[in-house]
């Protein structure tokens, strides 16, 4: 089993041991998979695309087929401790209801994205004037699933206009680490932000 | 009749029976003077009797689940695309039992069996027959085989309302519940189809009030029709568009009669006089009964995951898009309740353009899901 991606290293930390987790979008199920052999997480994750919900049942994890544009109405209130949306929020419909409804079902949510104000997108679409195609943003303008991307900026107006705390915050360069350039100038030299939120002000 | 048998199918098969003699009271409260289940085993029981699978079968179902019966079969059993070697439900990892059930009419004890206490066929004097009653005898056979627990519990339709009452009634004697196509009770609308299907039977006037048995006939035109009701609603409406569309038969022009004319009208007559053959109206009547009594819910103020509440299995729910008689919302009803209740639950949504019928088709997705999930069922086994 090799390393947990950066990205979901720190997610994983974030996470409590023995705690209850919902994983939306999990693909294959890398994350539940590490959480529940690592950490005792029980958890189930929730994926639409066919032939990831068949990897993650081949890895034993309990999978929920369903399309996240649908809502999280079958979750019930507080009915885990966290839940985590990792680089699936640019992809949603309706991404500030999806994460609404993550602080309804979990104590805690986990919100991972792409910076779309990262300084190589800013410069592809200010200076060279064409869609950003980064590592971190590998589509197309004709063939990416992502249609709501926003800045570290743009995340952080959304969480204060509908109350949502942000506990705690980490960005990542494209090869998903930190440094000082990042800590600095976050939404510039960011590639990856990952939040964890709680509802509430903070 | 197959030329030859081939290599991932279980085979010849045989099926076997076994008579339990103690009375059994049934959830109606009536009492049943002992019985006869039909059943049929694929595949081995390994040392640890840890691999063991249970096959609960629907409506029209019975135990031949794989294989054949002899070289000069049609057909091999009704779930050939999923039980045997190399297949999803692997017989070379599982021991495979498929038990029949009491009331119906393929060898276990039911309606057109003796009545010990007359020497007549029972008739509608059979007692009435539920889910659970089902579960409990399915419980005694796998004494009878020396299974305390099952690594898991199938079926579809029908079938996974069994599965779910095993999960309910048994939990430590099941590792894994997979719920095919089936719903937590059926809706009115599903009700009332199976009204008029007993009441196409029932009105019949050959039914002589089920004993028809001793007339030396059968309610021929009831059971065709109930049979051709069923099957226009377990297929979709595409499935059926793209199977006959409005070709007439052997293209022929319109009759300006009442005769068949289109190749839907030829085709569901042919399944209703061949079910005719194969199945006993009253059994009909009793098994239509139990889909709509069961209603595990109704016991905890209608909910669900109360109901749930005992179930230790993981569970895996499986629904198709096209499926309305047995539609994904009921089967999302399941899974919903499941993670209220706090249960391990997965479960997948089959794009299948057959409806209600693609549980047992061989779809793809399907198969690959069940592999899946069993593959893993068998590595916990052996572990």
């Amino acid at each position: 089993m090799s390393a947990l991606r950066p990205d979901l290293a720190v997610i994983a930390q974030w996470i409590e041991p023995g705690s209850r987790v919902l994983d939306l979008g999990c693909g294959e199920g890398e994350l539940l998979d590490y959480l529940r052999r690592e950490k005792g997480v029980t958890g189930y994750g929730v994926e639409l695309e066919d032939s990831r919900v068949v990897a993650a049942l081949r890895r034993g994890l309990p999978v929920i087929q369903q399309d996240l544009d649908a809502g999280l109405r079958q979750f019930a209130d507080g009915s885990v401790d966290t839940v985590v949306l990792s680089l699936t929020l640019q992809a949603v419909r309706y991404p500030r209801e999806l994460l609404l409804e993550m602080l309804r079902v979990g104590r805690e949510g986990i919100v991972t994205f792409p910076n779309m104000g990262h300084w190589q997108a800013r410069w592809q679409l200010g200076v060279a004037g064409h869609m950003p195609v980064t590592d971190a943003l590998p589509h197309h303008w004709y063939d990416t699933p992502n249609i709501h991307l926003c800045t570290i900026r743009d995340f952080d107006a959304l969480c204060r206009a509908n109350g949502i705390a942000v506990r705690q915050r980490v960005v990542l360069d494209d090869r998903r680490r930190s440094n000082w350039a990042i800590r600095l100038l976050p939404n510039l030299f960011g590639e990856v932000a990952l939040y964890r939120c709680t509802r509430g002000t903070g | 009749m197959p030329a030859v048998i081939p290599t991932d199918s279980v085979g010849l098969v045989h099926a076997q029976t076994v008579d339990f003699s103690d009375p059994l009271t049934l959830e109606c409260g009536r009492t049943l003077p002992g019985y006869t289940l039909a059943y049929e085993t694929y595949g081995a029981l390994n040392s640890a009797r840890s691999n063991a699978i249970l096959i609960c079968h629907a409506l029209s179902g019975d135990h031949h689940a794989a294989g054949y019966h002899s070289l000069e079969d049609r057909k091999p059993g009704w779930w050939e695309t999923m039980i045997g070697p190399g297949k999803p439900i692997d017989s070379e990892r599982f021991f495979i039992v498929c038990s029949n059930f009491i009331g119906s009419c393929r060898g276990s004890t039911g309606p057109a069996s003796i009545n010990p206490a007359t020497g007549e066929p029972w008739g509608l004097d059979f007692p009435m027959v539920t889910v659970r009653d089902w579960v409990r005898t399915q419980a005694a056979l796998a004494d009878h085989l020396g299974i305390a627990q099952w690594a898991a519990v199938i079926g579809g339709s029908l079938g996974g309302m069994q599965v779910l009452e095993w999960a309910m009634l048994y939990p430590e004697r099941l590792r894994h519940a997979v719920v095919i196509a089936a719903a937590p009770r059926l809706t009115a609308q599903n009700i009332a189809f199976n009204e008029v299907c007993r009441q196409a039977i029932m009105t019949d006037p050959d039914f002589h009030e089920g004993r028809y048995y001793a007339h030396g006939t059968k309610p021929r035109r009831g059971l065709a029709l109930a049979r051709m009701i069923g099957h226009i609603t377990y297929l979709s409406d595409d499935a059926m568009r793209a199977k006959f569309g409005r070709d007439t038969r052997n293209g022929k022009a319109f009759s300006f009669g009442f005769d068949v004319d289109f190749e839907v009208e030829s085709y569901l007559r042919y399944q209703g006089s061949r079910f005719v053959e194969q199945f006993d109206a009253n059994s009909y009547l009793y098994i239509t009964k139990a889909l709509d009594y069961f209603d595990p819910a109704a016991a905890h103020g209608g909910d669900l995951a109360v109901a749930f509440a005992p179930i230790r299995a993981s569970v895996l729910v499986i629904s198709f898009s096209t499926d309305w008689r047995f539609s994904p919302e009921r089967s999302r009803e399941i899974v919903q309740a499941l993670y209220r209740a706090g249960r391990e639950v997965s479960y997948a949504e089959i794009e299948a353009a057959h409806g209600h019928d693609s549980f047992l088709l061989a779809v793809p997705q399907y198969l690959e899901v069940m592999s899946a999930y069993l593959q893993r069922v068998a590595e916990e086994g052996r572990a």
